[in-house]
């Protein structure tokens, strides 16, 4: 499966914004509700971005239902959605622990496993809940289409970190065995991320990191990651290509751009001018079919 | 190689696993924890041996260092047992509940000449660390007063029972342990450490055994003063965000992790920067690190760490030292917030 080239991120939507809290606050003001980031999402696919590339928070089951309820209006729609929500169960961390937690968001029965079954069969266990955690994710997406599904990148990081390897193979397995689906992996580690990988025996693999001209969360560096990227063993998307703004968007676009070997581009925008602007710019660079 | 060996593998003790494991120059000889659904996955699934008992660990996988994330209750015995056998500490903040023990364990590492550091993380954000440049540089006149605010959602309804040790004030739980003492530091990073504490208070808004909200007024020698204020119950900031401004004579600097925003009085400027405002972000004040995780900053307290063990960098941004300094304000927090 080849990726669509231009992705639309969703970090405005919910009060994420790398460089200014204010900036942050103003927009959770703005987007309270599904309808008003429904009317930025079709700004979008009406400039022909097909890809809502997002975050598995409650809300977005809203604009998944929307999507749903209208085919005809967005026929192409693709959902490619990142899990988990880290923050959700960061906080429930700090609040009840780690086992409280994991009773709190898995489904009955699978903890109970656990901590009273036989340790032997831990491997099994942890494999089965942290495929019941997948599924609990997923089901906010039921009845889209959602072609690559995403490991978010605290927890790429933190499994790339302790080595656990096999938990990235495992859901890569899981996602296309139960969801017909393509595993991707976001990381602020892409060189390092991709070597696993294909270690792993998974053939160019589908990864999304930070690329950007300043090298704002590229862990290894610029060149590292230039020539990673030109190798061209994964279909890597590019993402926080303006570094949170710190780059002036035309600059960035067209460094980002000039980079062999890769695949897509994610951003975020706001505005109908912006969204435009940033795809027609991207379309040009590239030279896309129009 | 450092041979380094976890104890706790909580939620800043997974953290540290990972960052550590990905140094290049550090071997993870042994992680320690009481629950064994956790360590029976950590040496299971990720082949690292573990145990349930820390000094058998500290005797049989005879680390050089070792990085301690356990109750905050926990942290003197645990440390001095460490430093006793000559083992290099990082310790999670809070340092200890009671300043006597973070001095005499400062006493301990000192005399054994072994590298000692305490999670004080925000030391190692970019633009907190350029605040104290320009505040130490003069850069808005003379400073006369500090605030630092923290926010969070840790605690958002009430608990019926202690869930955890967080939510036990015998065990060190609490907003004032938790969050308070982050601030605390960093205002004594960044200007200087309080000499006294003139008020406090301690509120509870949903937990029944410990406080979710701390306010606090300093005072500082040359007249300078200070106010903190914090709160792990509020829902309306998506994950803990904090916040230092320092006011001075020429001016004043708002800082948070993301940005930092100095404000020049009319006539005044400094190095480039002109009078009125000018921000500066993180992507242009941090420095890179080799792996990352959650933030740069707990990647590069960490390659601190073993930068010190190694000898490489003989700076000291946190230590026993100055997080006893920060424990001090904290005793006294606690002791005037009881009303």
């Amino acid at each position: 499966m080849s990726l669509q080239r231009v992705l639309f991120g969703d970090n405005q939507f919910f009060g994420v914004n790398h460089m200014s809290e204010d900036k942050a606050r103003a927009q959770s003001m703005r987007f309270r509700d599904a309808a008003s980031i429904m009317k930025v999402l079709d700004d979008a696919y009406d400039a022909g971005i097909k890809v809502f590339m997002c975050t598995t928070y409650d809300r977005v089951g809203e604009i998944a239902d929307i999507i749903k309820a209208n085919p005809t209006r967005y026929p192409d729609f693709e959902f490619y959605p990142c899990m988990p929500y880290a923050h959700k169960y960061a906080n429930s961390v700090g609040e009840v622990g780690i086992l409280e937690t994991l009773k709190r968001f898995s489904p009955s029965g699978v903890m109970g496993t656990l901590m009273t079954g036989a340790m032997s069969a831990i491997t099994q266990d942890v494999n089965k809940m942290l495929r019941l955690l997948v599924d609990a994710e997923m089901k906010r997406f039921e009845g889209v289409k959602t072609p690559v599904i995403f490991l978010q990148n605290v927890v790429t990081d933190l499994i790339l970190g302790v080595k656990g390897y096999q938990f990235l193979a495992e859901f890569h397995r899981y996602i296309k065995e139960k969801y017909n689906a393509e595993a991707g992996f976001i990381t602020m580690n892409l060189p390092l991320l991709i070597d696993v990988l294909h270690d792993l025996g998974i053939e160019n693999p589908i990864v999304c990191a930070n690329v950007n001209k300043i090298g704002f969360r590229m862990c290894g560096g610029v060149e590292k990651y230039q020539e990673t990227i030109a190798r061209n063993d994964a279909r890597v998307i590019a993402m926080s290509v303006l570094a949170s703004g710190a780059i002036p968007p035309k600059e960035a676009l067209e460094w980002v751009c000039g980079l062999e070997g890769l695949d897509s581009i994610v951003f975020g925008a706001s505005s109908k001018g912006n969204i435009v602007q940033t795809k027609e710019i991207i379309d040009d660079l590239w030279q896309l079919p129009k | 190689m450092v041979k380094v060996a976890l104890i706790g593998a909580g939620k800043m003790g997974l953290s540290h696993f990972a960052i550590i494991s990905a140094h290049p120059e550090v071997e993870v000889v042994g992680v320690c924890d009481s629950a064994a659904f956790l360590t029976s996955v950590i040496s299971k699934q990720l082949g690292v041996k573990t145990f349930s008992d820390y000094k058998k660990m500290f005797k049989e996988a005879s680390p050089d260092a070792v990085i301690i994330s356990t109750p905050n209750s926990t942290h003197f015995e645990i440390a001095k047992n460490a430093l006793e056998l000559g083992i290099h500490v990082f310790l999670e903040k809070p340092l200890c509940l009671n300043p006597a023990e973070g001095k005499k364990l400062f006493e301990i590492a000192s005399s054994k000449n072994l590298v000692n550091q305490v999670g004080y993380h925000n030391r190692f954000i970019g633009t907190f660390q350029e605040m104290k440049r320009l505040v130490q540089a003069g850069a808005i006149g003379d400073l006369y007063h500090m605030e630092g605010k923290a926010y969070g959602q840790v605690v958002i309804r009430p608990t019926k029972s202690a869930k955890t040790w967080r939510s036990k004030k015998s065990e060190g739980g609490g907003c004032l342990h938790d969050y308070a003492c982050h601030v605390v530091d960093l205002m004594n990073f960044i200007s200087d450490v309080p000499s006294k504490v003139r008020s406090a208070q301690l509120q509870s808004i949903f937990s029944a055994d410990i406080e979710d909200a701390v306010f606090a007024q300093f005072e500082y020698k040359n007249g300078t003063t200070g106010y903190l204020e914090a709160n792990w119950s509020d829902q309306s900031v998506r994950k803990m965000s904090t916040t230092i401004t320092a006011y001075g004579t020429k001016g004043k600097i708002v800082t948070d992790r993301q940005e930092l925003r100095l404000y020049l009085s009319p006539g005044n400027t400094f190095e480039g920067f002109d009078d009125g405002w000018t921000s500066k972000y993180i992507t242009e004040l941090q420095a890179p690190v080799n792996f990352y995780m959650r933030g740069e900053e707990y990647s590069a307290q960490l390659d601190h760490f073993i930068d010190g063990i190694l000898g490489r960098d003989t700076s000291v941004e946190t230590n026993f030292q100055t997080a006893t300094a920060t424990d001090e304000v904290i005793e006294q927090i606690a002791k005037l917030g009881k009303g």
